[in-house]
């Protein structure tokens, strides 16, 4: 039997791991449940010859394809983006490329200022304090000045524009557009603990330096020495529920896969906006028939991805290649709305340096550009180190038939409903798409490239699980209020990407992060009459 | 001795032709063919969750062929992997997905490129910082970034 705790969070990663440092100054009792382990950088696949293979295998971006013990699988069949996750301390920031742009004040009044969507229950204003105790936290390296975006200051410089980030900036001075270096999370400079980047390349799926930042190496071992409790291979089946409506703890299996019951006082969900709607609705009961926290009927509801529209071409000069972390710059040119375009909202464009050898090959291969036999060689020496590349990272709006469910045959090694996918990219998010395509080659041909191919939309580029559990102000439109406290059970909160109104057209973890601090600070608030 | 090989000799000859057809040995870059038997031995070695689509692609390329590759002439053996490559979907891109992967991690293919056969850690790479002047027009530029309102 488990004594119970004060706080229950599930899911370690971006969101998890940043409530439970904020929540630890409380000294209560804090326990996170992760479905995943501790990751060993010694085994990264950076570290070993065969680094770019196992992106195809066990470091691959979907859970499906990687079907390491600690993942579940999604049917994802019905969606032209396939789910990307990661599980394990740290979750998704484990398994990502570091690009940490905030949202803009703009996302947070889309039906203010341009007629769609709704706008959200906060403001950026009141997220600046959390986005720059994130920034320090996490450890952002960037540089100030940026007219793009709200002024901000990264507590490190930014990474070097390198041979490709100088190859992309001429280019967009040629056609007068905004460019910028990209704010990551990768240490330039040794950065509390973490040693500095020494340009491995092969950042997105984990980092052997240490210099990306993951929750497990920044977030996760401050709150563990302030006295959370993190309990890994544990998989939560349900939360529970009383007579009087408040939730009671969970029953989740633990790494022997026996059934466990933890009673928590209150449970916070930080299982990012794909795992926080299967969990809810896996949660039924005689009191929420349609799932936890879910009168409203918006759990699960206007998913949302951000659609990748990726184009990139050849240059004679030499690139960066994978000698690098793969992001290095943004644009911002066309983020906001200009209704001349043919859509509303916008999209961020990021610039890549380029791909390791056998990814080119593969790569090239399929799209035609390689060929087998004798013209071969030839070919991808000139290919190879030399690819210049960018996607617009397109706003997706909220559409209710986008969406998870449980899906009704397929589970997991435990018996627990797979979630299910049901989602179509809507009509401005296409023509926004075109229009990042039709402007990303003027880019590349601004830049001299050739043999130009278009991915879009990525096939497993479903990075960013956003929407499925929204905050707002009316319980009929919304799961949680504006301080991340469930509507319908008053102990039950989400810090994750699911609470997303709208998705903005940028990365979502920096501001995944900073709406968990934001939430936890609500909370901390407010423990006197946290229930009332 | 149990025979712990993923693929049966036919299998294997038909894999190593077909590598060979892929990629062919060049005298004029100095490089193996992908049928060069060290490359052909990490193929096998790491096929692993492979197995079955690459196995797939190879029964595929029997029927195709109707006997072995290698006892195909050479424009027949050509037509049947250029049939393979068109028609075998997601089975003969896995297959050609190994072949390029062990390929062009052998340490002679690496330093043909110009690189060093080692992995990306503990080493590292040199990154050049690049002209930052190239960012002084866009620092002259507006803002372009709308403010918006507080909270409602």
């Amino acid at each position: 039997m488990n004594d119970p705790v004060d706080v229950l969070i599930i899911g370690a990663g971006a969101s998890g791991a940043a409530v439970a440092w904020s929540l630890a100054e409380t000294k209560m009792h804090i326990l996170c449940l992760e479905q995943g382990g501790w990751m060993n950088p010694a085994t990264y696949p950076s570290t070993g010859r065969d680094w770019e293979a196992r992106f195809f295998g066990d470091y691959s971006p979907s859970p499906n394809i990687r079907a390491r013990p600690e993942d579940y699988p999604i049917n994802d069949d019905n969606s032209p983006i396939k789910v990307v996750n990661f599980n394990a301390v740290g979750g998704g920031t484990i398994f990502y490329t570091a690009h940490f742009p905030r949202l803009h004040p703009s996302d947070f009044r889309v039906r203010s200022l341009d007629g769609v969507a709704e706008d959200w229950p906060i403001d950026y204003d009141t997220l600046v304090p959390f986005f720059e105790e994130n920034d320090r936290m996490m450890g952002v390296s960037g540089l100030a000045g940026d007219p793009g975006v709200p002024p901000r200051n990264p507590p490190m410089l930014p990474l070097p524009l390198g041979r490709s980030g100088a190859l992309l900036g001429k280019a967009m001075n040629r056609l007068g557009w905004h460019w910028w270096p990209s704010d990551t999370t990768v240490a330039t400079v040794d950065y509390e603990g973490r040693a500095k980047c020494i340009n491995l390349g092969h950042c997105t799926p984990a980092c052997a330096q240490g210099a990306k930042a993951s929750t497990d190496i920044t977030y996760w071992p401050v709150a563990q020495r302030a006295g959370v409790e993190l309990r890994t291979h544990c998989r939560v089946r349900e939360i529970t529920t009383d007579e009087h409506g408040m939730a009671t703890g969970v029953v989740y299996y633990d790494a022997d896969g026996a059934e466990q019951f933890q009673a928590a006082h209150v449970v916070v969900l930080a299982c990012n906006g794909v795992g926080t709607p299967r969990l809810l609705l896996n949660s039924s009961s005689g009191r929420f028939p349609n799932g936890l926290a879910n009168s409203s009927g918006f759990v699960g509801k206007n998913l949302m991805f951000h659609p990748y529209a990726q184009v990139y071409g050849y240059v004679d000069a030499e690139t960066d290649s994978n000698r690098a972390p793969p992001t290095c710059l943004w644009s911002k040119e066309f983020y906001e709305t200009d209704k001349s375009r043919g859509f509303v909202r916008g999209y961020t464009f990021q610039f890549g340096r380029g791909v390791g050898p056998v990814v080119e090959a593969v790569a090239s291969e399929q799209k035609g550009l390689l060929p087998w036999g004798a013209g071969h060689h030839a070919a991808f020496r000139r290919l190879n180190g030399h690819r210049l590349g960018l996607s617009a990272i397109c706003e997706d709006l909220p559409e209710e038939h986008n969406r998870v469910t449980l899906d009704p045959e397929l589970k997991d090694c435990h018996g627990i409903p797979a979630p299910r996918i049901d989602y179509t990219i809507g009509e401005n998010t296409a023509r926004m798409m075109e229009h990042g395509i039709a402007h990303a080659k003027e880019i590349l041909a601004a830049a001299n490239a050739t043999d130009i191919c278009v991915n879009s939309p990525i096939l497993h580029g479903g990075w960013h699980l956003l929407g499925t559990a929204r905050m707002g102000t009316d319980p009929a439109r919304s799961v949680i209020n504006e301080w991340g406290r469930s509507h319908d059970v008053k102990n039950l909160f989400i810090v994750d990407g699911s609470v997303f109104v709208t998705s903005g057209g940028v990365n979502p973890t920096s501001t995944i992060q900073a709406l968990a601090l934001y939430i936890a600070d609500q909370m901390k608030q407010r423990l006197a009459n946290l229930f009332d | 001795m149990a025979d712990d090989n993923p693929l049966t000799p036919a299998q294997r000859d038909d894999l190593r032709a077909l590598a060979g057809i892929i990629i062919p040995a060049s005298a004029e870059f100095d490089v193996p063919g992908a049928d060069d038997p060290a490359i052909q031995a990490d193929m096998l070695a790491t096929l692993g969750r492979d197995t079955d689509p690459v196995r797939e692609a190879l029964d595929q390329l029997a029927r195709l062929a109707g006997a072995p590759l290698t006892g195909l002439d050479p424009a027949r053996r050509q037509a049947v992997a250029m049939e393979l490559r068109a028609t075998g979907g997601r089975a003969i891109a896995t297959l050609t997905r190994v072949v390029l992967q062990c390929y062009y991690r052998d340490d002679r293919v690496v330093r043909s490129l110009g690189l060093e056969p080692r992995p990306p850690y503990p080493k590292g790479h040199v990154l050049e910082d690049g002209d930052w002047s190239l960012l002084n027009p866009v620092r002259a530029r507006p803002p372009l970034w709308r403010r918006a309102s507080s909270s409602p």
